[in-house]
């Protein structure tokens, strides 16, 4: 499957936009991302192994924390994972 | 102090957006190139304020809309350069809020002041830190191309 790498991350995936990995599940295929570029896991994921807060996974166009399966969700070599962290803010 | 460089129209159209939704925040992504060590930014993208509930000073886009944006963008051969977003009678200041929510390191976040409907005062801030933990905004200059 295809991984989307966001602009803030690419320094840290070798500066590509996506990266081709292999894996039956969404862990799978983020475990493939980052043990290839192993600087990317500190950036996705907390001290104790789960996705920042603020970092969403879109796998096509569904967000991976609704999907009955979450991150162990089956995936095919068709499918895409978009990697966005959150945008927010406000003047107060 | 580093430098974004903003097209003309695309200066306009950020400043416009903020004053058509006044009194609530506006907000959308720019999008550019690497130009050296600055973005260039060649297109303002809208996206909606999904802050309802507090839009006069809050602004969240919807993930879903930025899986969209960055896809275009790819589409087209830019990349996502940072965001935008209005702050409706207060200072083109970023606010703790901002500092908080920011997460785009690397890009820059542009913030214009719209006072009584009118657009003021636009500054940017890049999100510099090599880590969540390390981020801080710097502000830029902005500089305005021709077109």
């Amino acid at each position: 499957m295809t991984i989307f790498i966001p602009t803030p991350l690419r320094t840290y995936a070798g500066g590509k936009d996506e990266v081709e990995v292999a894996g039956a599940t969404i862990s799978e295929a983020l475990d493939s991302l980052t043990e290839s570029h192993p600087d990317l896991r500190r950036h996705l994921f907390t001290n104790e192994g789960k996705i920042r807060s603020f970092v969403n996974l879109y796998l096509n166009d569904e967000d991976v924390r609704y999907l009955p399966a979450k991150e162990q969700s089956k995936v095919s070599a068709g499918d895409t994972l978009s990697i966005i962290p959150s945008i927010a803010g406000g003047a107060e | 102090m580093s430098t974004l460089y903003v097209s003309k129209a695309v200066y306009d159209q950020m400043r416009a957006h903020g004053e058509e939704t006044y009194p609530q925040e506006c907000c959308g992504a720019m999008l550019g190139r690497p130009d050296g060590d600055r973005w260039s930014v060649v297109e303002a993208v809208r996206a909606g304020n999904t802050r309802t509930d507090s839009a006069h000073n809050r602004y969240n886009i919807a993930p879903v809309e930025l899986v969209r944006i960055q896809r275009s963008a790819r589409e087209k051969g830019l990349e996502i350069a940072g965001f935008y977003h209005s702050h409706p009678d207060h200072p083109a200041q970023w606010s703790p809020t901002d500092f908080a929510e920011a997460h785009w390191l690397g890009c820059s976040y542009v913030i214009t002041s719209v006072a009584q409907g009118k657009a003021t005062v636009t500054n940017a801030f890049l999100l510099e830190g090599a880590s969540e933990e390390e981020k801080r905004f710097e502000q830029q200059a902005i500089e305005i191309g021709g077109q």
